[in-house]
């Protein structure tokens, strides 16, 4: 409704929160840890260990002299085994450093920062060196977020404890339970970026993390409770339900003055200033058909099936294992290991990973009604398929944020976003050329 | 271990093409039960008619095609919808033929579901009534079956005798009750939208008024009821975008009025939508929403 404060479309799937009464429990250090070397948006890194060196937890493995990157650490002790190409949760072949545990969790010794004195320079070149990337799910480096270029005038800080894909309770708990921290962070992620309104967004669907992050935010940061629907965590309809503007096709937040930091990154930029922690581990939600459900504190690098029997195992046989939420998480061939950008890993087992018969489409118009970008979904499917791409880019297909909604709510179970997806790349493709 | 991989999502909502069928045909039930207790059996057997000869051609011309039939309940709704649009008292050969057009023509010569342009029981009832004019407009008063005109031909009845029913007229279309009943349940459930039948049937009540004639016999008359909550509404024929529908009902209800005040046609409902169904494609492609982040509209206010 045009009175309302909110983004157009968007779809209410059923939440399946199992987790969020559960408090974050650390997972067992993994025996044998996989590091891709590029874990983030941006340039790959190039290793500086080799075969047979000793590591220790903390210390830097991999870096890039590239802006647009983000170093990787070692998230245990012991020592590296084998450089080679691994299939990553983001289902890409990359290089990675496998490092098998020494079982005594030595750590590097670090610093932290003295934030009355640090410079915004310092400050910066601290969360790069720490390999801070975006915990919410796309991994873009941090030190580049709050760095945007000189004539972008950054006024609003947004802080996303949306978390609105269903089954996810990991950025709920730490609400709940670091709010200090991640308030920390906000702080120094605010005075580096020199603006002066911060505003935290939650769903009001986790009514408890509202009332905690109120309280101990005081007056100092609004707390804004966002009505409950999915895609409201995509930056984009998050700053539309906020601050009703868009940002331009192809643009980035900071074009229209906004920058959009996630609650789990804020958290990890308040540790690597106050004590230097470089970025080894991150919450996971380990939920689905698994025996006993979990919000995790997991080192980077732990194998899927680890956290999977640490939940009491599958319940049933797996036929889907995906890394994120069931909206817009990747099925997994097999196992794979915890990178920065992994929120969540869900199982499913043959009741629940349901295949579907694909349908003439009946023109419904659904997938319209639902689309939060005001694409028309069935349209662009058809053009994909007749291959006809510059038809696609003159109905706007590269605007597609991929949600997943119109897929979701076709009668048909036509796979409309992903028809799309192979549109986008085609387009790209020929751009290349 | 071995994973299925897919596509996101990994969860799809519950309802398929085959319940928003089977949800139509519960919400024309009401209309279908009151057409057969005013018109008694041969209403029954009409519409028994329609429907088994509509699904037969479709499971033919599939056939012929060479492509998997599958039973979507889509012939059903046509082959029901044709038959709350006749005569009660129409010989049931002619039903048949009405069934076959409506089918063979409207749909699968088009390609089949989701692929026709112009409504599949409108197709059939315009062959009908081109083909056999008599049969198509002779009518009976409910109850007594005795042949009577129409309000639309000259009869005079109160405006809730319109409303209930109590009047000659097609086999389903007589009771405004029962179809609004229908309508408000499909409305209820989603599967259409509600501005829809109220731009339609609120346009043909404006345009009567400005014409000066009486707004709500022009409403209540007729097949108008059918067309606005069933027809009109119809997902393959109509525009997929919000903005398209409404223009596609305001048109509709303009064309009504237009057909007839001015027209040589005592209603003009059929017709309304099957002319709006050509302009379908047309209105789509001009009402294509503005994309976000594209537009002037970008930085807000």
């Amino acid at each position: 409704m045009f009175w309302s404060k909110g983004f157009r479309g968007g779809i209410h799937p059923p939440h399946s929160k199992f987790t969020s009464g559960k408090k974050i429990e650390n997972a067992k250090l993994p025996k044998v840890a996989v590091f891709p070397i590029c874990q983030h948006v941006g340039a790959p890194c190039d290793p500086l260990v080799k075969v047979g060196d000793e590591v220790k937890a903390g210390q830097k493995i991999a870096d890039s002299n590239a802006v647009v990157s983000a170093p990787i650490h070692s998230s245990i002790s012991g020592k590296v085994v084998e450089i080679s190409p691994r299939l990553t949760p983001a289902c890409a072949e990359v290089s990675s450093i496998i490092i098998e545990s020494d079982g005594k969790d030595e750590w590097v010794e670090t610093s932290g920062l003295d934030m009355e004195k640090a410079s915004r320079e310092e400050i910066l070149a601290k969360i790069k060196d720490c390999g801070i990337a975006g915990l919410g799910g796309a991994a873009f480096p941090t030190h580049v977020k709050l760095n945007p270029p000189k004539d972008k005038k950054v006024e609003v800080l947004i802080v996303n404890g949306v978390e609105c894909e269903p089954f996810i309770t990991a950025n709920h708990r730490l609400m709940l339970e670091e709010g200090e921290k991640i308030l920390g962070g906000v702080g120094a992620a605010a005075k580096v970026l020199g603006v002066q309104r911060v505003i935290i967004a939650i769903e009001d669907n986790k009514p408890d993390a509202i009332e905690n992050m109120k309280k101990l935010a005081g007056g100092e940061f609004e707390v804004v409770a966002l009505k409950t629907k999915y895609p409201q965590g995509d930056e984009r309809h998050l700053i539309k339900t906020i601050l009703n503007r868009e940002v331009p096709a192809g643009g980035l937040p900071f074009d229209i003055g906004a920058v959009v930091l996630n609650v789990e990154t804020a958290k990890a930029i308040h540790d690597a200033l106050s004590k230097g922690l470089p970025l080894v581990e991150r919450v996971v939600t380990v939920t689905g058909d698994v025996n006993e459900p979990k919000n995790m504190l997991v080192r980077i690098g732990t194998p899927f099936t680890q956290l999977i029997e640490e939940c009491g195992g599958p319940v049933g046989n797996i036929k889907k294992l995906v890394c994120g939420g069931p909206m817009m998480g990747i099925a997994q061939p097999g196992d794979a290991s915890v990178v920065k950008g992994s929120t969540c890993v869900l199982v499913l087992n043959e009741a629940r990973a349901k295949e579907y018969e694909e349908k003439p489409c009946i023109r419904c118009g659904r997938c319209v009604d639902a689309c939060p970008m005001s694409l028309l979904p069935v349209t662009l499917s058809k053009l994909v398929e007749r291959r006809k791409f510059d038809l696609g880019t003159e109905y706007n297909i590269m605007s597609c944020d991929e949600c997943g909604c119109c897929s979701y709510v076709c009668p048909s179970k036509i796979p409309l976003v992903d028809r799309i997806r192979q549109g986008k790349a085609a387009v790209k493709a020929k751009v290349k050329k | 271990m071995k994973c299925v991989v897919s596509s996101w999502p990994h969860i799809r909502d519950g309802v398929t093409s085959k319940e928003i069928m089977l949800a139509v045909v519960i919400a024309l039930l009401p209309a279908t039960a009151f057409g057969v207790w005013a018109f008694g059996l041969n209403a029954l057997l009409i519409i028994i008619t329609s429907i088994v000869s509509a699904v037969a051609t479709e499971f033919v011309a599939f056939k012929l095609m060479g492509k998997k039939f599958v039973m979507d309940g889509s012939a059903v709704v046509t082959g029901l919808l044709l038959a709350l649009t006749l005569p009660p008292t129409l010989p049931l050969w002619t039903t048949v033929a009405g069934a076959v057009v409506a089918i063979g023509i409207g749909k699968c010569a088009f390609g089949g579901l989701g692929y026709n342009i112009f409504n599949p029981a409108l197709v059939g009832r315009a062959f009908l009534s081109l083909s056999w004019p008599a049969l198509m407009t002779t009518w009976v008063a409910p109850g007594t079956l005795t042949t009577s005109a129409t309000p639309l031909t000259g009869a005079s009845v109160s405006n809730t005798d319109l409303f209930l029913g109590n009047v000659a007229g097609s086999l389903g279309e007589i009771s405004k009750l029962a179809l609004l009943i229908g309508g408000l349940f499909l409305i209820a459930m989603k599967y259409i939208d509600w501005k829809v039948p109220l731009c339609y049937i609120g346009t043909v009540g404006v345009l009567s008024l400005a014409l000066g004639y009486d707004p709500i016999f022009n409403i209540l008359v007729g097949g108008l009821f059918l067309g606005a909550f069933f027809m009109a509404t119809d997902y393959t024929t109509t525009p997929i975008t919000r903005n398209g529908k409404v223009i596609f009902a305001v048109g509709a209800g303009a064309l009504v009025v237009a057909i007839r005040s001015f027209g040589g046609l005592p209603e003009g409902v059929a017709y309304s939508i099957l002319i709006m169904n050509a302009f379908t494609p047309l209105i789509e492609r001009v009402t294509k929403p503005r994309v976000y982040g594209t537009g002037k509209k970008v930085m807000g206010k």
